[in-house]
C-alpha cells in the first residue's frame, strides 16, 4: 500500500522489519505489531511517561514518536532491561523498596531511571526527581520509587 | 490503543535543499514535522488537518550550536536538550537553560526542538520570552536564499508568522549580552514539572552606573502570542537601580498584555500574577 512504509529498526538488540503506517505512533508499533506490551499507554500525549523508552539511547514518549522518525533506530523497551532471568540492579531495587505498588507506571519508571543512571550514576535525591519528572504514579507517592533509585545507585557503587 | 489513522504522505528530504524545493514546488501544502512534541499530540487525538508531512529531523544542516565572538547561532533542531548540555548557553542565556528545564520532562526535553517552539507558534511556550529578553534574531530560508529578521516581530498574531509558506526556520542567532548583566525568568504552571504555562516572563537587563541601561521583558501566555512588554521597558529604561517605579511598571503593564480566560487560568489570574512576577523580577534588579 502507498501509505505504509517499511521500518527497520532494532528493539532491544534484536532486528524487525515491517509495514507500517509512517506516521502510526512507536508505541503501538511496540505493542502491536511487535507484542512488546510492557511498554503502557497512559495520557497519549507525552504528559504522563508510561510510554517511555530508549530510542538511540535517549529517553523519549513512544507515544510522541512517529514511526517515519523510528526508522533505523535502536530501542529499549523494560523487556530488554533484565539479562534472561536475571533483573538489572535497579529492577531488584524497585523489588526490595517496593518502588512497584499497581505497577502500570513501573516500565516508563525503570526506563526513565535506567536512563538517568546511565548519565548520573549517583544522582542526589533532587536529581532523582528530576530526571522522573515526566513520569507520572498515582500510587507511591514517588517516596519509594526514589528510595529504589538510590539504593540500587548506592549498590553499583 | 491504537485508533483509526487517516493516510498521510511523509517525505523525508535528505538535504535542507530538497527540503526547500518541495516547499517551493507546492508552497502551503507540506507541514514541516521536527520533533513532534507538539504536532503528535494534535494528531493522535485526530484534529489535525494536515495530511502532508515534510519530517525535517533528518536535517544535519539544521542542527548544532555554533558560537563566535559576538553570538551563538541554534541551529533550528537544536533540541532543549542540547540547549540543557551546552556550556556556551549556561554561561551566556541562564533564561535559555532555565527555559528549557521547565518546557515538558527530559523526555520532551530529547526531542522538542527550539525552531519547532517558534514555529509551532503557542503563546504558551517557554523558549520565546527567553529569546525576546535576549533580543534574538532568526535566518528564515528558503529556495530563493536567505533572509534575517527580529523574533520580536515575528510573531504577528495568534499563530500568524513572518514566515512564507516556502520558507523553514534555519537558525536562532543570540548577541551574547556584554557588560554588566541581570537575568531572570520564571515560569508558574499548576505544578513544578510537566506543567504547561499559565504566565511566563523573562528578562534581561544591562546594569551601568547604577541605572538600567538596557532592558528587554519578554512574556508567555498573555497575548495571542509571545511578547514584550515595551511599555514597562520604555518607563524603566535609565532609572536608577535604587528606586525603581515598581508601581507605575505593574500599571504599565496593563497596555502590554491582552490575557484571556482558558482552560489553563483566567484572564484576571493572568494579569495579577503578571504584576507578581514582574514586580519580582524589579525588587531582585533593585538589589543587583
Amino acid at each position: 500500500m502507498a501509505d505504509q512504509i517499511m521500518l527497520s529498526l532494532k528493539v532491544n538488540g534484536q532486528s524487525h522489519s515491517l509495514q507500517v503506517h509512517p506516521f502510526a505512533r512507536l508505541l503501538d508499533v511496540l505493542r502491536e505489531d511487535l507484542r512488546f506490551t510492557g511498554t503502557k499507554e497512559g495520557c497519549g500525549e507525552g504528559e504522563c511517561g508510561v510510554c517511555s523508552i530508549l530510542l538511540n539511547g535517549r529517553l523519549v514518549n513512544s507515544c510522541l514518536v512517529p514511526a517515519v522518525q523510528a526508522q533505523g533506530g535502536e530501542i529499549v523497551t523494560v523487556e530488554g532491561l533484565a539479562d534472561g532471568q536475571r533483573l538489572s540492579s535497579l529492577q531488584d531495587a524497585f523489588l526490595t523498596q517496593n518502588g512497584a505498588q499497581c505497577g502500570f507506571c513501573t516500565p516508563g519508571m525503570l526506563l526513565a531511571a535506567t536512563d538517568l543512571l546511565q548519565r548520573n550514576p549517583h544522582p542526589d535525591e533532587a536529581a532523582v526527581r528530576e530526571g522522573l519528572a515526566g513520569n507520572l504514579c498515582r500510587c507511591t507517592g514517588y517516596v519509594k520509587i526514589v528510595d529504589a533509585v538510590q539504593t540500587a545507585a548506592r549498590e553499583a557503587r | 490503543m491504537r485508533g483509526y489513522l487517516p493516510p498521510v504522505e511523509v517525505r523525508v528530504p535528505a538535504t535542507l535543499g530538497e527540503a526547500l524545493t518541495l516547499l517551493a514546488a507546492e508552497p502551503g501544502l507540506w507541514t514541516p514535522l521536527a520533533g513532534g512534541t507538539d504536532l503528535m499530540v494534535v494528531f493522535n487525538a485526530g484534529h489535525l488537518k494536515a495530511t502532508r508531512f515534510l519530517d525535517l529531523s533528518r536535517l544535519t544542516e539544521l542542527r548544532g550550536i555554533a558560537e563566535d565572538n559576538n553570538l551563538l547561532s541554534f541551529g533550528s533542531l537544536s533540541t532543549y536538550t542540547d540547549l540543557r548540555e551546552c556550556r556556551a548557553v549556561h554561561q551566556h542565556f541562564p533564561n535559555l537553560v532555565k527555559s528549557a528545564q521547565v518546557t515538558g520532562a527530559l523526555a520532551i526535553q530529547n526531542r522538542g526542538t527550539l525552531g519547532g517552539n517558534i514555529a509551532n507558534a503557542s503563546p504558551a511556550a517557554d523558549t520565546p520570552p527567553s529569546l525576546l529578553a535576549y533580543g534574538a534574531e532568526l535566518e528564515l530560508v528558503s529556495v530563493l536564499g536567505s533572509r534575517r529578521v527580529a523574533y520580536a516581530s515575528f510573531h504577528q498574531g495568534y499563530k500568524q508568522m513572518d514566515l512564507a509558506p516556502d520558507e523553514l526556520v534555519a537558525k536562532v542567532l543570540v548577541p551574547k549580552p556584554t557588560g554588566r548583566g541581570f537575568h531572570y525568568f520564571r515560569k508558574v504552571g499548576t505544578r513544578q514539572a510537566q506543567a504547561i504555562s499559565k504566565v511566563c516572563l523573562a528578562a534581561y537587563a544591562r546594569l551601568e552606573k547604577g541605572c538600567v541601561a538596557e532592558l528587554r521583558i519578554g512574556l508567555g501566555s498573555v497575548a495571542p502570542a509571545p511578547v514584550r512588554a515595551r511599555a514597562v521597558e520604555q518607563l524603566l529604561l535609565g532609572q536608577p537601580l535604587a528606586s525603581l517605579p515598581i508601581e507605575a511598571a505593574r500599571l504599565a503593564l496593563g497596555s502590554d498584555i491582552s490575557p484571556i480566560d482558558d482552560i489553563r487560568a483566567t484572564a484576571h489570574y493572568r494579569s495579577v500574577v503578571t504584576g507578581n512576577l514582574l514586580a519580582q523580577m524589579l525588587r531582585e534588579l533593585t538589589q543587583a
